[in-house]
């Protein structure tokens, strides 16, 4: 399952494509319809990937964006940086580039300045209905998708092994958005079947001690509201697998490694049609509470877009 | 916490799914509601809506295009017929039907949108309601099904 190399090559690909996209302008798609970039690449909110496909494109079109984010918790940081492609507005290609830096927890395993990195490359292609169009229906837009992640090697790499944790895996996923527009509200929910621990950063499964590990389906809802053509607040939830919980009570960390859902309030702001803003208070839960005193990883998120 | 938020994330999705197999539509029953046209300042705020609306479009360059063998008058009074009718007010609508009247025109998605949009900045200058222009949006999107011809 390590395939680092191609995986480059690909991003490399999608790089040169996304600039390629962006020399062509004057797309059609309304404002904010497009959502943001998740901090994994694909098009949605902040942390959940919606039905919608990124970027400005619609029908008939070619789409980029890109996006930086930088979400800072109680003990760790987490940078992502990335590019998405939308073509016909049916599929999206995305990529993401995360750098997890673990703060207290690296050297408490004894690995000093501990950065966790990992490779998100995404398939979305929508399968049914139009979020924004349909606004005399209760259909939603549905899409699929999957999200392939490689974790690079790094000092932490003995202690999954141990744990019997992988350093890639894949997640699947399928999202059905709607945007009330009547009343301005936009509903997604995601049902996603993943072995990620925290999204993959702290690896995929884990089988020491008899953990459960297979992939289990988790839910991710997320709800905005529109203030204005321009402005968006809302609410995201994201369930993850415990399999690590487990795992680390046999390694005799008790309750160590236990894991809690994501979750975020957020602000989003589009200014112009090519740029946005997303602000948001998270609560990412538990990670690795054996190191942080048990502390839910409470703290800021920002997140930058520009789209062509 | 957690599991109120599991059953509510599933309680959402089975609300959707389910949908999809029961597809509804808002009536004809719902624009006995004229709510929405008083909203709009009723027939005067809504012709001078219509003036403002086609004035924009036969100014913005994507717009434009489609206009010009257009007659602006009468387009400007069909158009503020067709909307105070779907808004709930007295009028009759007496033009072609969307399907017929578009049907001439090669029409993107992206130019459907391009339309949305001016007749957002149109309600903006006219100091309409951000949920106001919504509520009338809501009504004017489903015509995307009559109006666009280039899938």
């Amino acid at each position: 399952m390590a395939y680092p190399i191609t995986f480059w090559k690909i991003a490399l690909l999608l790089g040169v494509a996304a600039i390629s996209v962006a020399a062509q302008a004057d797309t059609g798609k309304l404002l904010l319809t497009g959502g943001v970039s998740t901090i994994e690449g694909a098009a949605g909110g902040g942390l959940s990937p919606w039905a919608v496909i990124g970027t400005n494109a619609t029908d008939g079109e070619k789409g980029a964006a890109v996006h930086v984010t930088r979400a800072s918790t109680k003990d760790y940081g987490l940078n992502s940086a990335g590019a998405v492609i939308g073509f016909n507005n049916q599929y999206e290609l995305s990529f993401a580039r995360q750098a997890f830096n673990t703060g207290i927890t690296g050297p408490q395993l004894g690995v000093q300045n501990l950065i966790l990195k990992q490779t998100i490359l995404g398939v979305k292609a929508r399968v049914a209905g139009d979020a924004v169009l349909n606004s005399d229906t209760w259909k939603p837009q549905i899409a699929v998708g999957a999200q392939f992640k490689s974790l690079d090697s790094s000092g932490l790499d003995a202690t999954l092994t141990t744990l019997g944790a992988k350093r890639a895996g894949v997640d699947l996923y399928a999202s059905a958005t709607k945007l009330f527009l009547a009343q301005g509200i936009l509903v997604n929910g995601t049902l996603r079947a993943t072995k990620a621990n925290q999204s993959g950063l702290l690896g995929f499964g884990a089988s020491l001690g008899g953990a459960n590990d297979k992939y289990r389906v988790m839910p991710e809802l997320s709800v905005a509201y529109l203030l204005s053509s321009r402005i968006a607040i809302g609410a995201e939830y994201r369930a993850m697998p415990n399999n690590l919980q487990v795992a680390g009570q046999a390694a005799g960390l008790g309750q160590g490694l236990q894991g809690d859902a994501w979750r975020d309030f957020f602000i989003a702001w589009a200014p112009s049609k090519n740029f946005s803003l997303t602000a948001a208070y998270v609560n990412l839960g538990r990670i690795v509470p054996g190191t942080t005193a048990g502390r839910s990883q409470t703290g800021t998120y920002v997140s930058a877009q520009l789209a062509f | 916490m957690k599991s109120f938020s599991i059953t509510l994330a599933t309680f959402v999705l089975a609300i959707l799914c389910t949908s999809l197999t029961h597809a509804q539509s808002v009536g004809p029953s719902a624009a006995r509601d004229n709510s929405l046209y008083v909203a709009l300042g009723e027939k005067t705020g809504i012709v001078q809506l219509s003036d403002d609306f086609v004035t924009r479009l036969v100014a913005d360059k994507r717009m434009r295009p489609f206009f010009e063998k257009t007659n602006l008058p009468h387009f400007k009074l069909q158009l503020a017929d067709q909307v105070c009718m779907v808004s709930g007010g007295p009028c009759v609508y007496k033009g072609a039907d969307m399907k017929s009247s578009h049907a001439n025109f090669d029409i993107a998605k992206a130019d459907f949108n391009a339309l949305v949009e001016v007749l957002q900045q149109s309600m903006d200058a006219k100091g309409i309601p951000f949920r106001t222009q919504n509520r009338l949006l809501a009504l004017l999107a489903p015509m995307h099904r009559e109006v666009i011809t280039v899938q």
